[in-house]
């Protein structure tokens, strides 16, 4: 049983939590103009790791927001939780996420800037 | 039903592997069974092959095995990180049924439910194949009418599918609750009677015998670390112990698909899950068919040896531990008990866990890839087992051939770019 540690309402038992898959997607904006495979990467493609990986979790039966974990798929261990909208701070983690091939993708590319993340804009925000 | 096969009499396997009968148990006997051969070699890895498997599964071992018997190549490797089948081959809980929606699913499950009527005379191993048919119950008036949609699809692609009412169903299985008051009552079900179970363990065992005897080296303890290649080109594996080199890499991992395909820098839908089962005490029979539930995530058998075995729907989140947690199996069997009010009182007395390897539309990925000479074939999710020799044998075809044949070509990576997805959520008695 994992033992969550949600933000804002301290430790609970997984049950209480919907697990949203990899975290840090960013979906290409609407008008820009991408290839049906490097959409196929946005949509579909997904890091997979057997180690560290950065996640999305909503507290469903609790506060039902959302945040970001970096946990390790072998052991289990949550290294660092983090809020949605954020950058992970912890060494392991900024790796995780800087290294991923993610980054270099078309559909990246085409999405807001990471630096827009936190600030509300007129097209909705992208995380 | 079992199709002809050339009477081999007391000749062993085309190599020259002695046969197992009823006859070699009685002579063995003679000598206190001190006479029993290996079943396979244990070789050291030659510097190069003609084609390299990774992965020493079901699906690998059977890929490496129609290479040799079908296409005559046999100049092949079967690497494997741990023991040979102690992955999901192992673990699973040995369902097979070819009863899926879309004419894709009917078509490679199907492939596969033949194989597996001929297999233990193929193999002259007994996989124990016992088609005692497996049944889906309905629960709703929602779910008897996508069944009597299924069942139509089922049937107009040439394979069995029967529609049971409760009644019918008591009649079937003695031990199911039909009140209509419990909180999952049975509303009805579908019956594909050729369906059924096999000894997983040794289908990779029967595979991993009939290909050592055409030439096929095993290599277990051998985990790949690498992939090297060329340009665009493959050119071998790094492994633990050594470099191998080689033209064709057949990628048959399962839950570590992606470990593998990022080697290459190739991207996978893949979302690796823990799937778990258990097995209760033995009991005397009081089960003799397959019994699964999509609305409470459940499927139960009983194996030869009187343990009940059951198994549950996927945890929510990526994991490569082979485990999961309690509240799956929990959830899981408070429906079971309810359908099945005898199991109350059963000790579980196994229980574990597998990494399954799960794609966006529940069907597998049998595909090249962008570099010439790496085929994968993964994505099997939660119904792996079934497929097995299916999947081995269109593999097979796919990298001998350098071109996927009818049944494996709708399976291709590229269809996520395409859309032409094969949807299949509902077919598995499982959610992914």
């Amino acid at each position: 049983m994992l033992l969550i540690p949600c933000p804002f309402c301290g430790p609970r038992d997984e049950t209480e939590f919907s697990c949203g898959g990899e975290a840090h997607i960013a979906r290409p904006l609407a008008d820009t103009q991408i290839s049906d495979a490097e959409f196929a990467e946005y949509l579909f493609m997904r890091d997979n790791p057997k180690g560290l990986f950065l996640e999305r979790w909503r507290h469903s039966a609790g506060c039902r927001r959302w945040f970001n974990l970096a946990r390790d798929t072998i052991s289990h261990e949550i290294i660092e939780v983090y809020p949605m909208g954020k950058l992970p701070q912890s060494a392991a983690a900024k790796t995780t996420y800087g290294q991923s091939w993610r980054r270099d993708t078309a559909a990246e590319k085409a999405a807001l800037p990471i630096k827009d993340i936190a600030k509300p804009s007129k097209r909705g925000g992208a995380a | 039903m079992a199709q002809d096969q050339p009477d081999r009499g007391q000749r062993g396997l085309p190599g020259g592997t002695p046969r197992y009968s009823a006859f070699a148990i009685a002579k063995q006997a003679l000598n206190y069974h001190q006479g029993w051969q290996r079943a396979w070699r244990a070789p050291e890895p030659k510097a190069e092959y003609d084609v390299v498997i990774i992965g020493g599964g079901g699906h690998g071992l059977a890929t490496a095995y129609y290479l040799a018997a079908v296409h005559g190549i046999t100049n092949i490797a079967v690497v494997e990180k741990g023991w040979i089948g102690g992955g999901n081959t192992g673990r699973n809980t040995t369902i097979i049924r070819s009863n899926y929606l879309w004419d894709e699913s009917a078509a490679i499950y199907e492939h596969s439910m033949k194989l597996w009527e001929g297999m233990s005379q193929d193999l002259n191993f007994n996989v124990m194949f016992s088609q005692r048919g497996v049944l889906t119950i309905a629960h709703s008036e929602h779910e008897l009418r996508e069944m009597s949609r299924r069942v139509h699809a089922i049937r107009l692609n040439g394979i069995d599918s029967d529609i049971l009412e409760p009644d019918e169903i008591k009649a079937f299985v003695p031990i199911i609750n039909i009140d209509q008051s419990i909180r999952y009552p049975v509303m009805g079900g579908f019956l594909q009677r050729r369906g059924g179970t096999a000894r997983h363990d040794a289908v990779a065992w029967g595979y991993a015998r009939a290909a050592d005897d055409l030439g096929v080296d095993i290599i277990q303890n051998c985990e790949v670390t690498g992939l090297r290649r060329q340009g665009r080109r493959i050119t071998g594996i790094e492994t633990n112990r050594g470099f191998i080199k080689t033209r064709k890499v057949g990628c048959v991992v399962a839950g570590h698909s992606s470990v593998i395909a990022a080697m290459a820098g190739i991207r996978l839908p893949i979302a690796s899950r823990p799937l778990q089962a258990l097995v209760s005490e033995p009991i005397k029979p009081v089960l003799d068919t397959v019994i699964m539930s999509n609305a409470v995530h459940m499927y139960i058998s009983q194996s030869d040896k009187g343990e009940m075995v059951l198994g549950a729907g996927v945890d929510k989140y990526n994991s490569y531990a082979q485990r999961g947690s309690f509240p799956v199996p929990e959830h899981m069997l408070s429906a079971a008990v309810e359908l099945f009010p005898v199991l109350s009182r059963l000790r579980m007395l196994r229980h574990w866990g597998g990494i399954v390897d799960t794609c966006p539309d529940a069907s597998p990925i049998i595909s090249k890839t962008d570099i010439d000479g790496l085929y994968f074939d993964c994505g099997w999710g939660t119904g792996g087992f079934k497929a097995t020799p299916g999947s081995g044998h269109v593999f097979a075809d796919l990298i001998a051939n350098d071109r996927p044949n009818k049944i494996a070509a709708p399976y291709a990576l590229d269809r996520f770019s395409t859309g032409l997805l094969i949807d299949e959520h509902g077919a598995a008695g499982v959610a992914h």
